[in-house]
């Protein structure tokens, strides 16, 4: 019984809230416009930085580098370090180049092949192409250091270095979406908060008079909190549609570009788990933004 | 029903609203408050009300203790309290249905046929059965203040407190709603009506408390003596 009461005086605050809502029907589809473009913002970006990440998952296996061994190092020895390495777990495959074959293949794609004739003996030492098993900085990194230190190494050479430039780009605007988006959360909490307090500053003769009839602070809180997580979810809901359409509007362009490239790139939407911690967070905030706000504004509402 | 012992307000801007009031109110009696504007009469009734607190004495209403209430505990001693105002008080933008049905609803009742039912039975003891629709621009001054006495009333509180209900009233119509008053005494509401309509409040055999510049001057029949005014 307790309970059922505690529900219905719930469903008759969510009712009053939303008839509150709809009595100021330009000045609370403003404050949801706001809210749902403030949104839009940074879950845009959220998409951007998905599909680039989805981009550069493609050049996982791209990253390679070269292990050029000392001078002096001798078949056998160079044929043991690649059996050795073979079983390291962050490389996926090794491949083993002759200076003979490095030789062959110089002469062959250089065009200095009368010069190279001339020389008498073979420059070139024995080198160990590697490719690593994922082109994760850290990975890469780890595995440079470990073959730098090998005592037969002479130099490695990472041919892939503006992988992790573009890894370390990416992390920065990773973080620089993060900001933006807690930013612009607070600037939501303050428009939701904003929102309430002015409904609270016109409500004032009605709050008073509830009170007189004995209403409790949580009866007269009650219909603000919902209207702030109404406004919260509509919000959300309307920055949705804006990312929906911008994306719609800019998958054909960004199509016709991948096919320019000769990739099958497609723009990547908002998925499900996207789109719920979108409506989740605008719910989130919608709540808190009128709860700072009541918290702070309705106590002085007092019958005098 | 009411007590006051010894009760002084002052407030913050250091004027003296009552000074040293001492009166008692049995349970089922009706009686009025009179004096001249500025005597005191609305603070007194703001804190049975609790919406002013006393500066010193004690207040006792329906056996409470107004000194000792706590803030969360408000609530519940207004809904024993049905209170009446001058200037309404009604919700511009409810329907008069709505505004009566506020008391109820405030007290957890959901049960829309119940809620229904006791709005209409308020508003037919004030005779506004009918007008339920209406907003309270619609009605007249004398209907919207029987409105408030219906919102007074839906709640069965065992004390009903009005200020100055009858001040916008022509006569005929104010006769009326003292008579109202009267009823719901009869049945046995504790009744306290402020007034300075005297003509009016002297035709009724009820007690009546003269408040002049803070102190309590005539009150027979009264149980509490109080010290005369400095």
């Amino acid at each position: 019984m307790r309970l059922k009461n505690y529900l219905l005086n719930h469903a008759y605050a969510l009712v009053y809230s939303l008839g509150q809502i709809s009595r100021t029907p330009l000045s609370s589809m403003m404050t949801v416009m706001v809210i749902g473009i403030t949104l839009a913002l940074p879950t845009v970006l959220y998409v951007a930085l998905q599909n680039t990440q989805q981009l550069t998952a493609g050049l996982d296996n791209v990253a390679q580098m070269s292990l050029f061994l000392k001078k002096d190092t001798r078949e056998e020895n160079a044929a043991d370090l690649a059996g050795q390495l073979r079983s390291n777990p962050d490389i996926a495959t090794l491949e083993v180049i002759t200076p003979e074959q490095a030789l062959e293949e110089f002469r062959h794609s250089s065009g200095f092949a009368d010069a190279l004739r001339a020389l008498e003996e073979n420059p070139l030492p024995f080198v160990l192409v590697i490719k690593p098993v994922t082109s994760h900085p850290d990975t890469v990194a780890r595995l440079q250091a470990t073959l730098q230190k090998l005592p037969e190494a002479d130099f490695v050479q990472l041919d892939m270095q503006w992988v992790q430039r573009l890894y370390a780009a990416l992390g920065i605007v990773q973080r620089g979406v993060m900001i933006l988006a807690g930013l612009l959360g607070l600037g939501v909490l303050l428009i939701v908060g904003n929102t309430i307090r002015l409904g609270i500053h016109s409500n004032r003769d009605e709050i008073t008079i509830t009170k007189l009839m004995g209403a409790t602070d949580a009866f007269v809180r009650r219909p603000f909190l919902y209207a702030g997580t109404w406004y919260g979810v509509l919000g959300g809901l309307l920055a949705w549609l804006l990312v929906s359409v911008a994306l719609a509007l800019l998958a054909e362009p960004v199509q016709h570009l991948s096919t320019l490239y000769g990739s099958r790139f497609a723009l990547g939407g908002l998925d499900v788990s996207g789109t719920l911690l979108l409506l989740l967070i605008a719910t989130l905030l919608g709540l808190l933004g009128s709860w700072l706000a009541v918290g702070r504004y309705l106590r002085a509402v007092e019958p005098v | 029903m009411i007590q006051f012992t010894n009760v002084t307000k002052r407030y913050a801007s250091g004027q003296e609203a009552l000074s040293n009031v001492s009166f008692d109110i049995a349970t089922g009696d009706m009686a009025f408050l009179t004096g001249h504007s500025g005597a005191g009469k609305s603070t007194l009734l703001k804190l049975i009300a609790c919406i002013e607190r006393p500066t010193s004495g004690q207040v006792v209403v329906n056996g409470r203790n107004l000194a000792h209430i706590k803030r969360a505990q408000v609530p519940a001693l207004r809904r024993q309290i049905g209170m009446i105002f001058q200037d309404h008080k009604l919700i511009a933008e409810r329907t008069v249905f709505d505004n009566v049905a506020l008391p109820l609803i405030i007290a957890g009742l959901h049960n829309a046929v119940e809620t229904a039912r006791r709005v209409r039975a308020a508003l037919d003891k004030v005779g506004l059965l009918g007008k339920e629709k209406q907003l309270p621009v619609m009605l007249s001054s004398g209907e919207q203040q029987r409105v408030g006495i219906a919102r007074a009333v839906v709640n069965k509180p065992a004390l009903l407190l009005a200020d100055e209900p009858t001040g916008n009233l022509d006569p005929d119509l104010a006769a009326e709603v003292m008579g109202l008053f009267e009823q719901f005494n009869q049945v046995g509401v504790t009744v306290l009506i402020v007034s300075h309509n005297l003509g009016l409040i002297s035709r009724f055999q009820h007690r009546i408390l003269n408040l002049e510049k803070g102190c309590l001057l005539s009150h027979a029949p009264l149980i509490h003596e109080a010290p005369p005014c400095a």
